[in-house]
């Protein structure tokens, strides 16, 4: 089931709004999203909890109705 | 198999206690049945490592299990010394940036093969 980048976008931002995120429909069929996601929100944190941080902004859509979501994160660079 | 949730996280935790690499995943070694399992297949296989691989496929509650285990809530799953390390994205950015090979080395992982040097 696709998803509207649009809404990843929304769903990241409500929980980080210092959030930048690229996203890329790289199938072009809305369900197999690629995400790169920077905030400051990751500082000190390791890459599975800052990836866990962006599941949970996304409200266990992920696996769900969020089929594929290729995803790194980073902390901005000061 | 596992029944109750309990049997299913003593069983989990067996199983990722009881080898040094253990791959929940999508079908078999060499018999990956998504492409995310398939590409951490081929990683663990470059660099030689004889890991333990689980078919999530054949359980469902072992496919639930492993994601309220580690809260995580897709497949494949990657662990090494009883350490949840990442799905597929994670598991390949470590593997190109050298990070994963340095990792089985700190952690005595025997292994015939280095990937890229950290």
């Amino acid at each position: 089931m696709p998803m509207e980048g649009s809404e990843i976008e929304r769903l990241i931002k409500a929980k980080f709004p210092d959030a930048t995120i690229q996203l890329v429909d790289t199938a072009g069929d809305k369900d197999h999203w690629q995400a790169h996601v920077v905030t400051a929100a990751f500082k000190g944190k390791s890459r599975v909890a800052q990836h866990q941080m962006v599941y949970e902004a996304l409200g266990g859509r992920m696996g769900g109705v969020l089929h594929a979501l290729a995803l790194t994160t980073a902390v901005p660079s000061d | 198999m596992a029944t109750t949730q309990q049997d299913i996280n003593a069983w989990i935790k067996n199983t990722i206690d009881g080898n040094d690499v253990v791959l929940f995943m999508k079908g078999r070694k060499n018999m990956a049945q998504c492409g995310f399992s398939q590409r951490i297949d081929a990683v663990l296989q470059h660099l030689g490592i004889n890991y333990k691989d689980v078919n999530v496929l054949e359980d469902a509650s072992i496919r639930d299990g492993i994601k309220a285990y580690t809260n995580w809530p897709t497949i494949p799953q990657l662990y090494v010394k009883g350490e949840f390390i990442g799905g597929c994205d994670i598991v390949m950015e470590m593997f190109q940036s050298g990070e994963l090979h340095k990792l089985i080395h700190e952690k005595g992982v025997p292994h015939t093969n280095h990937g890229t040097h950290a």
